[in-house]
């Protein structure tokens, strides 16, 4: 166990080289590719590179109890605790935890900031050390499947040789993907919830919408704001609301505000906000811009919109699966329009052809794409036991009585 | 978690289950809420998986850690590659597809053998049934309502006898239920079995060959 106490103690604190709105941020940061630097599927490579993550739990002394949860879009690695810059909780607080679907009693949990991210992996936010300067557009257009090498590296780091279980939703999912097909060897159980194993026509064209809110903030600076002393907040915003409408359901939108005015008792006839859903779609778009940072959302849509493991494997999603050993557990959900169930039984049927050992649920539930990181007791209940049943096929223990 | 004790099952379903060796792969073809595969993993240790139409079903499967997909049997089995499974197990479901030949072709493609058990339409109440009252009959096999019943494709032993042998599928073995839900050979008579038997387990391969059942 020396390796990993010793590991753990050369862990950087994240105190330096982070956005100006940022303060120190909780967790942990290593350098990584330091010997061997991390090529891009795009020919860039990048060495010596930082990697903020975070955990939960303890490490078993097989090293044998891990799961790595994979963040989505604009997630991050503070999964479970609040967030250091909102307050809010962290994005998955409801599922992991002591005692809770992800039991950190019983699971050593781990989740590291994406590859062009903005909380403290390498990303255009970040200062390139060669030049002292922002790496804004100059930084490398990096894809999911190298998200997933630099988190490979990242595991090799704190020395644990194979994950128990690597579990994400929508981008999380696509990450969930890679690893499966890039690392079969490294990963148990593979849980991707809400994804798909490309992005759509529809997937890009959103994405699109956002990119082009942000461009077309003249605050941006054609991706140079920190120069200025500016940030595109406008055009974030609006990217935030195109996209958050996808992840929500037309259901969900007419539960919860219908055509509700908000603080109002009759039509403005202005363009000012008359409607509740409107409200709430601005206050989604002004608080996000707090937390994130422009050009990390245009690199990692684009990361997204690349993705297209079919592609990669000849037109055949099942070749990237054959003769895999990892069980595979996919959920979606009823009315997730963005990355629809038929995606899921996409991958579904895939892993059928190689036979591999898959369980699938589709959850009802009204609440879109974003029900995963929702209360949603059919949803808990099924991670919950695959996690518990895949366990004792690990052979980890259950966790004492609490 | 603690390890679950070995489920009592259907009599049906404990046919099926002496029927598999120990160890075997098996896929579970309408699986509902898991209870063979359960069975199965307990006492025969074999590698099983299940497809299951109902999201009830799916989801009480894959919480209690089995590995079970949602899909539609008529459509979903075309996804698997030859022989990926010692037994395709079909339990009380053929009689609800849509294309119980095409489904059959499919068990024993993707299955080194195949095990189907099916409610018999020719059991002898039954007949009685339809005779005297003119209704269509009903027993605790086929409890629901004819407008209620999944069941559209409802057979008889002797039917599924000739579906075999026209599709080229060999009967290995064959176990009956009578009424009172006990095994029975009937004289290994065709005849009395069809009229006494409410119940069919068929064990199933795919070489040619005549056999008696």
């Amino acid at each position: 166990m020396g390796t990993v106490a010793s590991a753990m103690r050369a862990h950087e604190r994240l105190h330096s080289k982070l956005p100006p709105h940022h303060g120190p941020l909780p967790g942990h940061r290593a350098f990584l590719g330091r010997d061997t630097p991390l090529k891009l599927d795009c020919g860039a490579v990048l060495a010596d590179f930082p990697v903020a993550y975070q955990t939960y739990g303890t490490l078993n002394e097989n090293r044998s109890n891990a799961i790595l949860v994979c963040h989505a879009l604009t997630g991050d690695q503070f999964v479970a605790e609040p967030h250091p810059v909102t307050g809010k909780d962290g994005w998955w607080s409801l599922m992991v935890g002591p005692g809770k679907t992800v039991d950190t009693n019983r699971f050593f949990v781990i989740c590291a900031n994406v590859l062009g991210g903005c909380m403290g992996s390498i990303g255009p936010a970040e200062v390139n050390p060669t030049t002292g300067e922002t790496w804004g557009l100059r930084f490398p257009i990096i894809t999911i499947a190298d998200m997933v090498r630099a988190q490979a590296m990242l595991l090799d780091h704190l020395g644990i040789q194979q994950l128990f279980a690597v579990i994400g939703g929508s981008m999380g999912g696509m990450q969930v993907l890679e690893w499966a097909a890039l690392f079969p060897e490294r990963v148990f159980v593979a849980v991707p919830i809400a994804t798909a194993s490309h992005h759509t026509a529809q997937n890009i064209a959103f994405h699109e919408v956002g990119r082009q809110a942000i461009m077309a903030d003249p605050d941006w600076c054609n991706g140079e704001y920190w120069r200025f002393g500016k940030r595109p907040h406008r055009g974030l915003a609006v990217a935030r609301m195109a996209a958050h409408i996808t992840y929500l359901s037309e259901s969900k939108l007419t539960e919860k505000f219908g055509r509700r005015l908000q603080a109002r008792k009759a039509l403005s006839y202005g363009f000012d906000v008359d409607f509740q859903v409107e409200s709430y779609l601005r206050h989604q778009g002004i608080t996000f811009v707090e937390r994130f940072d422009a050009n990390s959302y245009l690199y990692i849509t684009r990361a997204m919109d690349y993705f297209d493991m079919p592609a990669r494997y000849g037109g055949q999603l099942a070749n990237a699966f054959r003769d895999t050993k990892v069980r595979f557990c996919l959920i979606s959900f009823t009315s997730d329009w963005l990355y629809p169930t038929p995606e899921s039984r996409r991958i579904v049927h895939a892993l059928n052809a190689v036979a591999a050992n898959v369980s699938f649920a589709e959850i009802v539930s009204n609440a879109g794409h974003d029900a995963f990181l929702l209360d949603e007791p059919d949803f808990r209940r099924v991670l919950g036991g695959f996690l518990a049943g895949a366990a004792q096929h690990r052979g980890l223990a259950a966790p004492n009585s609490r | 978690m603690t390890p679950r004790s070995a489920p009592s099952i259907r009599v049906d379903l404990q046919l099926i289950a002496q029927m598999i060796e120990p160890n075997s792969r098996v896929l579970d073809v309408g699986c509902g809420d898991g209870m063979l595969l359960a069975y199965l993993g307990h006492v025969k240790k074999v590698d099983g998986r299940g497809i299951e139409l109902s999201s009830e079903g799916v989801n009480a499967c894959v919480s209690a850690g089995l590995s079970v997909i949602q899909g539609d049997a008529d459509t979903d089995l075309a996804d698997y590659p030859d022989a990926a499974f010692d037994y395709v197990v079909l339990s009380q479901t053929l009689q609800a597809m849509r294309a119980p030949r095409q489904v059959l072709i499919q068990l024993l493609r993707i299955g080194k053998r195949a095990i189907v058990s099916m409610p018999n339409f020719a059991h002898w109440r039954l007949r009685m049934e339809l005779v005297f009252t003119g209704r269509m009959p009903r027993n605790r096999v086929l409890a629901e309502a004819w407008h209620d019943t999944p069941n559209i494709h409802l057979c008889t032993i002797r039917d599924f006898v000739a579906l075999c042998e026209s599709i080229g599928v060999m009967i290995e073995r064959a176990l009956f239920l009578n009424d009172q839900g006990s095994p029975s050979h009937f004289g290994r008579s065709l005849a009395l079995a069809n009229l006494l038997g409410e119940q069919a387990v068929f064990l199933l391969s795919s070489q040619k060959k005549v056999t008696n059942v």
